[in-house]
């Protein structure tokens, strides 16, 4: 595959996996606990590395993972202990990532971590950083990590897709018929830390909230289906991923970015005109009453 | 050490520096108050993010680094993003979480992508806009901290001067604008105030950092205290020291970034305030907890006691009950039960005989007192809305002797009404005689010992 | 044997009692009105039976066993204001979540879930809306998705919080004519209910409810002006202009 096929396939493969996952934390009025999980990875990443002394993939998702769930943990602590669920998040998340970048600078000489790539991603250093086994290039690691972690995420929400769609429409029935509320609330904690720990290294962290949120929520303008909305919300991260690389090339402008601001473009046409809810439908709806009424 | 600090402290670099994080502190801690209040903690995270395009378009447009139309660029994006998040929530089915991380998220990116296109540029290089990502407090020079704190002095001004107008908005949004009060106007002031403050910041503690500034100092405040000006004093009071101790920590070790090492002081002092804070602090609530339990358990036992005694008389039984009886009427722990037997026997309010445990005279009294103040509570709670005016908070202690005597009346005749009356009165059953029913002829709240007549 | 035996519950948060000392049988194949002033405890009651809260003390018994062993038979109709109905879905959807308590882990509802489901909608006059979104749906249209959903869940007792809020005219007789019809079938179902006007009319058995159990019986013996001055705080005022003595029993 070419250079440009295998960032566009990367990119393509963080839209679709963080696609879906988003939509699940739009659902469930969690969107900023994710943004906050995106940040606090950073902090993950380094303690894995200091511990392991490896920038190997494995250990960042198994680093990423305790620390996303340990913020996903503090904040549900600090909210049952009487702090209202904004300020957690807030407190939660910048100081675990103070911390993280404290360490980075602390630690600068011995970690091969540089604060912008975290933040930002190198989708461009991508193709070059491959996987070989037995002598045998395989591509991209980027793309053999995401892959994984999509197939994880399409298992687990397989395996668990009423339990999830049921603690989330109404938790409190979920639990009269058994359902463990608060495990399927730390499964999806877990997929969005090992979400955003692989989608990382290619568009950075702030930008992996960008993936999260917005083709879900474009997708939420679309269809009154969950499982259209996933497959739509997939589908705009895909979009976002190409037309942001191509944008990118273009305009010779960070690829991550441009990826973002597609995706941006995206949900604010779909806004206006989306035909179920958009401003216009909306407009012309109210249009046609006052004129019913007259 | 001490040499090093001042040392450290002589350079004027590093006044400047300190001189601007308590200004800093001092404003993002004030304004921080209102945006908890209000609920809004994670809109100053969205402005900060949303502010890095403002920052790179001033910078496109006027060619050099200049800090004044970086604050311009960057409070008009923001107020932008807030516009955008409020348009999303009220024009769409999607809620707030995701309209702020929509908006946020996708302000960085296009943020990125300018700064990318500066980078390219020919002067680019010397733009310090990756500063404004995480901040770079020691990149601070006078004429920078100089507008920071012109800034900070202005916004702490109008701040004072509207304070008690903010204050009634941010309460009471509905009522504020029912006294005529512009609260369109004053949304917007408040909005651009909070993006000043986050503005001022950026260049010190970053752009994903900011929020700490206006949420951590404002939260470790609500542990203080109740009310907004003193909140407001303690918040900025928190964001000052937090600037202090991250500038002089940072300073004195190389390799330590400002704005995280202030964003970890603050953190630090909302911890010691989340634990430690008289009233509100875990310890002082767990204390409080560990004595509302152990006089709960010790009331219940009397309590029980009593029910049985009353229970008992009016079948004409014995007074005198096996725990048995008493897990029977009341469920509860029987490790606790055992404990609060032997405990109130040794105070002399329990005698055990047999196996069985009965009042004695002074425990009759207890027991009375107890169950009458007990019931009392359950009455009140039942009709809370009418003796709204109690202003008891929720978790205030109840003891009926400080209730106004015109509401204890009220409460005991609704306790009559649902026959929740203690019927035994401790002088008598006390003794070993039955059939002693209280009655209620008596209204006075200060003879609430009431004449027995014996039936 | 008792559907439900409630004995001795008390709900605080912290100190503040929400519930205290509960303690009822609930009848047989009856339909029980739960009426008492907001804030009463009723959603509560309901919740402590139903395990969603922690009780300070006592127990619920569902014929004779603990709650958790005996979730099949309980059906559950939340105030519907407490779901988000902007959550992608359709009504089918929504009425066979009432079967997943039946499916069990990691499998899918069936041929014959949906048979049930299609069929619980019928009998609530919505299956040609069956595909419709449930945004779209009207006020009362939701609740009889949510009853609807009850119904699939194919249970002996019934807890419905406050089902005909909100509902228009022909919503709420069709609810009533299906509370017959489980009647019929021998069930119990306990409701929450607000409308002073129609107790009498709608409910066999009545619990007045305000943080303690002021009484519980048939209709026409609790359902006193006596009973409810105390459950509503003697303060009549109100229920002289709301109600029409005609629909009280008379003591
Ligand atoms: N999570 C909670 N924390 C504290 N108090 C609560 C909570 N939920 C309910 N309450 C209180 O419990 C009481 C009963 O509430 P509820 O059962 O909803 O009443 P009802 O359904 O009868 O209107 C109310 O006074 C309410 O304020
Ligand atoms: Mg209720």
């Amino acid at each position: 595959m070419s250079y440009g096929a295998w960032i566009m396939l990367t990119g393509s493969l963080v839209g679709v996996t963080c696609g879906i996952v988003g939509c699940f934390l739009i659902l469930r009025k969690m969107a900023m606990l994710a943004d906050a999980i995106s940040h606090t990875v950073l902090l993950g990443i380094v303690l894995a590395y200091l511990v392991s002394h490896s920038l190997e993939g494995i250990y960042m998702l198994v680093g990423a993972g305790i620390i996303g769930l340990l913020t996903a943990f503090l904040v549900q602590v600090l909210h049952t202990s009487g702090v209202q669920s904004d300020a957690a998040i807030g407190v939660v998340f910048t100081s675990l990532f103070a911390f993280g970048v404290i360490l980075l600078s602390a630690f600068a000489g011995k970690v091969h971590l540089d604060v912008n790539h975290a933040l930002m991603g190198e989708i461009t250093f991508i193709p070059w950083n491959t996987l070989t086994i037995g002598g045998m290039n395989l591509g991209p690691s980027a793309v053999w990590m995401l892959g994984s972690v999509l197939l994880i995420n399409l298992i687990l929400i397989f395996l668990f897709y009423k339990e999830i769609k049921i603690s989330s429409f109404d938790p409190a029935m979920a639990s009269a018929i058994g359902i463990p509320v608060m495990f399927i609330h730390y499964l999806l904690m877990s997929m969005v830390s090992i979400t955003t720990v692989a989608s990382f290294d290619s568009v950075g962290a702030i930008l992996v909230v960008a993936m999260l949120i917005v083709p879900g929520a474009t997708a939420y303008l679309l269809t009154d289906k969950l499982i259209v909305m996933l497959v739509i919300s997939a589908a705009i991260g895909v979009i976002a991923a190409i037309g942001g690389y191509y944008a990118a090339l273009i305009w010779n402008i960070s690829i991550s970015g441009s990826m973002a601001s597609i995706a941006g473009l995206i949900f604010a046409v779909t806004f206006i005109l989306s035909p179920k809810h958009g401003l216009m439908a909306k407009l012309i709806a109210r249009r046609s009453i006052v004129a019913e009424q007259s | 050490m001490w040499n090093e600090l001042l040392l450290t402290l002589q350079d004027a670099n590093t006044q400047w520096v300190l001189f601007g994080s308590i200004l800093l502190g001092v404003a993002s801690g004030v304004l921080g108050s209102f945006a908890l209040l209000r609920k809004q903690s994670l809109i100053g995270d969205a402005m900060a993010h949303a502010a890095l395009p403002g920052i790179c378009l001033a910078f496109l447009l006027y060619g050099t680094k200049s800090i004044g139309w970086f604050l311009v660029g960057a409070a008009l994006s923001g107020l932008l993003a807030t516009y955008f998040i409020q348009a999303i929530i009220n024009h769409s089915r999607i809620k707030e979480d995701t309209a702020i991380g929509l908006v946020l998220s996708v302000f960085f990116g296009f943020g990125i992508v300018l700064l990318t296109k500066i980078a390219q540029s020919k002067n680019g290089n010397q733009s310090g806009l990756d500063d404004f990502i995480f901040g770079q407090a020691a990149s601070l020079v006078g004429s920078d901290v100089k507008v920071i704190s012109s800034v900070a002095i202005v916004l702490l001004i109008i701040t004072f001067l509207l304070f008690k107008e903010l204050k009634l908005f941010t309460f009471d949004r509905q009522f504020a604008k029912g006294i005529g009060l512009p609260t369109g106007f004053i949304n917007a002031l408040l909005m651009t105030l909070i993006v000043s403050a986050v503005v001022i910041g950026l260049q010190a503690v970053g752009v994903i950092l900011m929020a700490a500034m206006l949420i951590t100092p404002a939260i470790a405040a609500r542990y203080w205290t109740d009310r907004l000006d003193r909140m407001v004093i303690v918040a900025g009071t928190i964001g000052a020291l937090s600037g202090i101790l991250g500038t002089i920590l940072s300073s004195m070790a190389s390799n330590l970034p400002t704005g995280p090492v202030i964003v970890l002081a603050a953190t630090v002092i909302f911890i010691i305030s989340l634990v430690f804070a008289p009233n509100r602090g875990l310890v002082s609530k767990g204390l409080k907890l560990y004595r509302l339990r152990k006089r709960v358990a010790r009331e219940t036992v009397l309590q029980t006691m009593y029910d049985l005694a009353e229970e008992a008389s009016i079948s004409n039984q014995s007074m005198l009950f096996t725990r048995d009886q008493l897990l029977t009427r009341r469920r509860m722990a029987t490790r606790m039960l055992d404990k609060n037997l032997h405990r109130l026997s040794r105070e002399g309010l329990l005698n055990q005989t047999d196996g069985k445990w009965g009042l004695t005279a002074p425990g009759a009294k207890a027991a009375y007192e107890v169950t009458f103040n007990n019931r009392l509570f359950e009455i009140y709670t039942m009709y809370e809305m009418r003796f709204a005016y109690l202003q008891l908070a929720a978790n205030d202690a109840w003891e009926y002797y400080e209730i106004p005597s015109h509401t204890l009346n009220e409460l005991m005749e609704l306790m009559a009404v649902h026959e929740h009356t203690p019927q035994l009165d401790p002088a008598h059953f006390a003794k070993g005689e039955k059939y002693y029913i209280a009655n209620l002829e008596s209204n006075d709240s200060n003879k609430r010992k009431r004449e027995v007549k014996s039936s | 044997m008792n559907p439900v035996k409630v004995s001795n519950v008390t709900v605080a948060y912290d100190r503040k009692p929400v519930l205290q000392e509960i303690t009822f049988d609930m009848p047989e194949g009856k339909l029980i009105g739960v009426v008492g002033p907001n804030g009463a405890g009723k959603s509560t009651l309901i919740k402590a039976i139903l395990g969603l809260i922690p009780t300070a003390s006592g127990t619920v018994d569902i014929y004779g066993k603990p709650y958790k062993s005996q979730r099949k038979l309980v059906g559950y109709v939340p105030q519907r204001g407490s779901v988000d109905w902007d959550f992608p879905t359709n009504a089918l959807d929504v009425v066979l979540m009432g079967r997943y308590g039946h499916i069990g882990w990691f499998r899918r509802p069936g041929k014959k879930d949906t048979a049930i489901a299609l069929q619980a909608l019928d009998k609530v006059g919505m299956k040609e809306y069956a595909s419709r979104q449930i945004s779209q749906l009207s006020g009362g249209q939701q609740q009889r998705v949510f009853l609807a959903r009850a119904l699939a869940q194919d249970a002996t007792v019934y807890f419905m919080d406050e089902p005909f809020v909100g509902v228009d005219a022909a919503t709420e007789k069709a609810i009533i004519s299906l509370l017959n019809e489980l009647k019929a079938q021998g069930k119990t179902v306990l409701v929450v209910h607000h409308d002073l006007q129609t107790v009498k009319e709608y409910f066999d058995w009545t619990l007045l409810l305000n943080k303690r159990k002021i009484a519980l019986g048939p209709t026409e013996e609790v359902f006193t002006i006596d009973n409810l001055q105390k459950t509503y705080g003697g303060r009549l005022s109100f229920l002289d202009t709301q109600l029409d003595p005609s629909h009280v029993v008379q003591s």
